[in-house]
């Protein structure tokens, strides 16, 4: 399934620039893993060694933190991806 | 001139030079502000700080923008008070109290929002923004409207009717959100990529804003002769605040305004919205995002972007975070209200029953020297109280009905 995945400024030049990606894949992990394969370099920056999200990438699906859902394993059923970074607020 | 070196990440180390950058590249950790402490101490002494203005900018020596810019409505050196009579109530022996609901615009966030607005203006941001539970939204658009900055102000619809009010009335285009506080500051990381001239205070130009909080810590110690509590309590919403409570008195020491000793940090969070407090009481290091619901708004961020480091500085300074419900936060208003004079939002009163919390059980003790962080003022969150104060009696205006109610009431 395409998935578009929106890409913060901070790692647009992985992506040649672009602020939004189209690529395939059934839940939210194999998502970010089709970004990394058709741009090298995003695992390295989304996730830790363990293969979490890194504590400071937040990743939406329509309007939901992962986090709220099954994480990397939520099913994306043809909603898009936003990738934000966590420092923010208060 | 400022004492900066450079932004460092606090995960991965990686340094940055000084410019309008607030997350790390490469991990997306938030960058801290550096600065070049021998140089501050050989420059900066009790008495050229005495000789500075009557606000935060007195400590401009240890904060990253230039003072003579400095965007200025009066904040900082707010009153730090003794209460006895509170202390009597909670079984405690010396307490402070950092009074900063009497802040230009009502609560500490103008000490974040002066430095942040200074730091971007000197970066050649064009707008003042931020996503707000309100007390920030109160301080963008003040500040900017004293700069004549234009101001875009984003916060939850939900929000108290005073904060709104007293956010528009500065002239700030202020766009109302349906959703949470954590909705509205996602929307704002996004919009930082599509709007490069605006300065969202507490996104893109954070690493400089969050240093605002530290000028609690440096009057706290200026205002105690030049000595550090042996206790803090503050609330928790972000945890920036309490983190840079800990570097303002770490600081101090380092540049030899005070010395050096161990000051314990507590928190304090509403039970609707207590993610930090959860990871303390599990002892965990990891921060589970909640979805908030309580009547402290203006601490009603359910995913803390510095909560683990606030709860990092807690453990290791052998503090606490506690946690109150809807109805302790009230009565913590009310408490601090009739014990001490003192009228504070719910954030206030979430900090102080959380300390009567902590001193009954014993972990903020009788022979500490106690400092309470009272952040925002009373008059913004007039709702949380109006169901339970009110005139106690109203009469006809002749003295025999006067004379007949006060002798009931007696």
């Amino acid at each position: 399934m395409a998935t578009a995945v929106r890409i913060p400024t901070q790692l647009r030049p992985l992506a040649g620039g672009a602020s939004e990606l189209t690529v395939e894949g059934e839940t939210v992990g194999d998502v970010l893993k089709a970004l990394d394969a058709a741009h090298p370099g995003f695992a390295d920056r989304l996730f830790d060694e363990n293969g979490a999200l890194r504590r400071f990438v937040n990743v939406f699906l329509g309007e939901e933190d992962v986090r709220f859902l099954d994480g990397l394993n939520t099913p994306v059923a043809g909603q898009s991806l936003s990738i934000v970074p966590a420092v923010a607020g208060g | 001139m400022t004492f900066v070196e450079a932004l460092r990440c606090r995960e991965c180390g990686k340094t940055y030079p000084v410019a309008a950058l607030h997350v790390c590249d490469h991990c997306f950790g938030p960058l801290e502000v550096t600065y070049d402490y021998d140089a501050i101490r050989a420059n900066v002494t009790r008495q050229t700080i005495a000789d500075g203005p009557q606000t935060i900018w007195r400590y401009a020596a240890l904060l990253p923008a230039e003072a003579p810019g400095a965007i200025d409505l009066g904040a900082g050196c707010t009153p730090l008070v003794r209460a006895d009579r509170l202390a009597s109530e909670l079984g405690l022996g010396e307490l402070w109290l950092k009074n900063d609901t009497v802040n230009p615009t009502g609560s500490f966030k103008d000490r974040v929002v002066s430095v942040a607005l200074a730091k971007a203006r000197e970066l050649g941001f064009k707008v003042a923004a931020c996503p707000s539970t309100g007390n920030l939204a109160n301080s963008v658009a003040a500040h900017a409207a004293r700069a004549g900055m234009r101001s875009v102000v984003f916060v939850p619809s939900d929000l108290e009717p005073a904060k709104i009010a007293m956010t528009a009335v500065f002239g700030c285009t202020l766009i109302a959100v349906d959703g949470t506080y954590d909705d509205v500051n996602r929307l704002c990381a996004e919009l930082t990529d599509d709007h490069e001239d605006w300065a969202f205070v507490n996104v893109n130009v954070r690493t400089y804003y969050a240093e605002g909080s530290k000028t609690l810590a440096f009057e706290t110690a200026e205002q105690l002769g030049w000595q550090a509590p042996d206790h803090v309590v503050a609330p928790i919403a972000s945890g920036s605040q309490l983190t840079k409570i800990a570097k303002g008195f770490r600081e101090l020491a380092e540049v030899g305004l005070i010395d050096a000793s161990e000051i314990r940090i507590s928190g304090a969070q509403a039970d609707g919205c207590s993610p930090v407090a959860t990871a303390f009481a599990d002892g965990s290091d990891a921060i589970r995002p909640v979805r908030p619901n309580t009547i402290a708004k203006s601490l009603a961020i359910g995913n803390p972007a510095d909560g683990w480091y606030a709860l990092d500085e807690v453990r290791k300074s052998g503090g606490a975070i506690g946690s109150v419900s809807d109805d302790e936060i009230r009565d913590g208003i009310s408490l601090l209200a009739r014990t001490e004079g003192i009228f504070a939002e719910t954030a206030g009163g979430v900090t102080v029953a959380t300390l009567a919390k902590l001193a009954a059980q014993g972990v903020v003790r009788r022979d500490e020297r106690v400092v309470a962080m009272i952040t925002g003022h009373g008059l913004k969150t007039l709702d949380a109280i109006t169901d339970r104060v009110g005139p106690t009696v109203t009469i006809p205006p002749t003295r025999a009905a006067f004379e007949a109610a006060y002798s009931q009431e007696d």
